[in-house]
């Protein structure tokens, strides 16, 4: 078990022939993840490197069955691309794209009210279930089957947590990358919730960053519901107010949002926050023993 | 990116959305028969720089005659301005708007954000205008109202008059509030905005509503439909290195300290950047270099970060990924070598292919000190700054 994502989840590729989009696809198909095509509008009909492409999602689900999409379309045509995917009723997208304007963002998070597609991201490293489907942009060796789930707003820090555990023996059951933008599909507390809920995972390290209040609604959840041990990180005791850390959401404004301010509470909330990032996996195991 | 005071309010202008008549000028003459033109007097010279509190620091005052809009611009033009938000150094004031002043009745508050909890536009005003509004937000937040603003339907008239009323205006003043509010939701979504913020909004006398101050926040994201908002940026108020970083594609952010940080990774780069701190180092930068770190952008990132003279030494954190540890190896001892580096560096690389990685640096001849993890490399750089200022 996992979340999100398993060995029979079968994966499209939205934007396959562009260099990123097949580059990622292979690399996925290397990992043993079930890539079953991709789609390229124009170039229905065609394949590439054995992947088939089609020209809607629609057409692609029909034809190859499959369950995701994950999307590396530029950011100018991203939103489009993350709508048509929700068209088509696919459980899962996962948008790696970064730079799509937020005003498209929020026109999409309209769109999919009611809608039964879950969206990862955008601006985000993806999501594995190591050992069993990798969807998007992370290291696939540096993971190792197990029972600690991640999620966390950046990509490189993700990788830091996940290498952490897998060198001190930790497997994770999944590792989610929620994205970096302000505007985005699922949350921590959505993440939070779905670990809760799956037996194959046992604890949680839960990475945030400035800005935004993700972090502050995950602690409360984990505080009132959660019956599993969970440690965090928070990066950006150091950034200055005012200033977008790389990051579009990453940014203190009107005074909110501040590392030292989200630490505090995620303590509160009996979440074991890390004093630095080298100290990820062990402030897992200070409330974890596996 | 930002703009000027008197960009935002040519914007709102084209929008319809009531601003004083006014115009920009680059000297103490052409102020002089600009204020003739607007009208009788008395008007207002305002400093432009992009930073608040200009008042406060004897940026904006009040002239009753032609010559003393322009003695008033004289002794404005080449002036340093410092306020709370320009730092100690302040900034230079190149440039004044004139404009008509008016009759103010009431000082209000209105802004439109997007929205994080709701992924929605949201208008917030506030009848304490002139203020900050986060001081009003902390200590009084019952005077700020808020309306979600749906995004298929936009801002309804129904919305803006419960903004109007709970602002206590009514009659004529509350129907004007109605387009006007309108006015400002047509800007925001036309120009791709983050933020528009005007403190503050001004019920007049001769009751009309105007917007005193404007301030515009663009998403970077959109700036791409955008290239005539582009033009009005104002490269003499940024960070040179920030501009420069941003021509290289590098996320580049200025900080006070002495260690240079070279990173792959936004959150990974303000990680790196706090455990200096927790070592007791200080950062002098944010920089993320991106997923591809070719020799290239790790060069150019090398002379941005050692254009900065306070670097006392630099930090190299990359988590190799996809990207193999040899080839980034080889980007950073090229540039060592290209930049010819000076001050300690100390390379922290993790990845696929690391041991070859490490083996190149450590014999590539250069002063490079390998190491395990972020904490031996953070307490190596911090130790390598303190000895060498001993």
């Amino acid at each position: 078990m996992s979340i999100m994502i398993d060995k029979n989840t079968k994966v499209i590729t939205q934007g396959i022939t562009g260099a990123t989009g097949l580059f990622h696809a292979q690399g996925a198909r290397d990992y043993g993840t079930q890539m079953v095509g991709g789609v390229t509008p124009g170039k229905g009909g065609t394949t590439i490197d054995g992947f088939p492409v089609f020209d809607t999602v629609k057409e692609a689900i029909e034809k190859t069955g499959a369950t995701a999409s994950v999307i590396y379309v530029p950011p100018p045509f991203a939103a489009d691309s993350i709508m048509e995917a929700v068209d088509a009723g696919i459980e899962l997208v996962c948008c790696i794209t970064e730079g799509i304007p937020v005003l498209d963002m929020v026109k999409v998070k309209h769109f999919m009210q009611g809608k039964k597609s879950r969206l990862v991201g955008p601006n985000c490293p993806g999501v594995i279930t190591p050992g069993e489907c990798k969807i998007g942009i992370m290291p696939g060796y540096i993971h190792k089957a197990g029972k600690v789930g991640v999620v966390s707003r950046s990509g490189t820090l993700t990788y830091e947590a996940v290498w952490q555990l897998t060198c001190l023996g930790l497997g994770q059951s999944t590792c989610v990358g929620i994205g970096g933008d302000p505007v985005n599909g699922t949350n921590h507390l959505d993440v939070l919730r779905m670990f809760e809920e799956d037996p194959n995972t046992d604890a949680v390290i839960m990475i945030g960053e400035i800005g935004g209040s993700s972090e502050e609604e995950g602690a409360y959840f984990v505080k009132e519901y959660m019956t599993k041990p969970v440690a965090a990180y928070i990066a950006g005791i150091t950034a200055p107010p005012g200033k977008r850390m790389g990051h579009a959401g990453a940014i203190i404004s009107g005074g909110k949002g501040t590392a030292t301010e989200k630490v505090a509470i995620l303590q509160e909330c009996g979440i074991s926050v890390a004093a630095s990032p080298a100290e990820m996996a062990q402030a897992l195991l200070k409330i974890y023993k596996p | 990116m930002n703009i000027h005071e008197y960009q935002a309010k040519a914007i709102l202008r084209q929008f319809g959305v009531p601003v004083p008549d006014g115009h920009v000028c680059y000297n103490s003459a052409s102020a002089r028969e600009w204020a003739k033109r607007l009208g009788d007097g008395p008007w207002v010279v305002k400093a432009q720089i992009h930073a608040g509190g200009r008042g406060k620091g004897g940026g904006v005052k009040l002239a009753r005659t032609p010559d003393e809009v322009r003695n008033v611009s004289r002794e404005m033009l080449g002036m340093i301005l410092r306020t709370h938000q320009t730092g100690p150094e302040g900034k230079l004031v190149t440039r004044v708007l004139v404009e008509n002043s008016c009759n103010i009745a009431r000082e209000l508050y209105v802004s439109l954000v997007v929205d994080r909890a709701t992924s929605k536009v949201a208008v917030m005003a506030s009848t304490e205008g002139g203020m900050d509004i986060e001081e009003v937000a902390a200590s009084t937040p019952e005077k700020i109202f808020t309306e979600t603003i749906d995004p298929l339907v936009g801002l309804t008239s129904f919305q803006c008059r419960n903004i109007a009323f709970n602002l206590g205006l009514t009659g004529k003043v509350a129907a004007k509030a109605v387009s006007l509010l309108q006015g400002l939701y047509k800007t925001f979504i036309a120009c791709d905005c983050s933020m528009l913020e005007i403190n503050p909004l001004v019920a007049t006398v001769e009751e009309s509503l105007i917007c005193l101050d404007a301030k515009f926040g663009f998403d970077d994201n959109a700036v791409f439909r955008h290239p005539k908002l582009s033009d009005m940026r104002d490269y003499d108020e940024e960070d040179p290195n920030e501009i420069e970083a941003s021509q290289h594609d590098l996320s580049y952010v200025s900080l006070t300290g002495n260690i240079g940080c070279l990173v792959n990774g936004a959150g990974l780069a303000m990680a790196t950047m706090d455990i200096i701190k927790h070592y007791s180092g200080d950062p002098a930068n944010f920089l993320d270099v991106g997923g591809g770190a070719t020799i290239e952008r790790v060069t150019e990132a090398f002379k941005l970060i050692l254009s900065d003279k306070n670097v006392k030494g630099i930090l190299v954190n990359i988590f190799g990924g996809i990207m193999k540890c040899d080839v980034i190896a080889t980007g950073v001892i090229e540039a060592a070598k290209q930049v010819s580096l000076q001050v300690p560096l100390v390379v922290r690389l993790e990845g696929t292919n690391v041991e070859i990685g490490k083996k190149m640096l450590a014999e590539s001849g250069l002063n490079i000190v390998a190491a395990d993890g972020m904490a031996d490399a953070a307490q190596k750089i911090v130790q390598a700054v303190k000895g060498a200022n001993q």
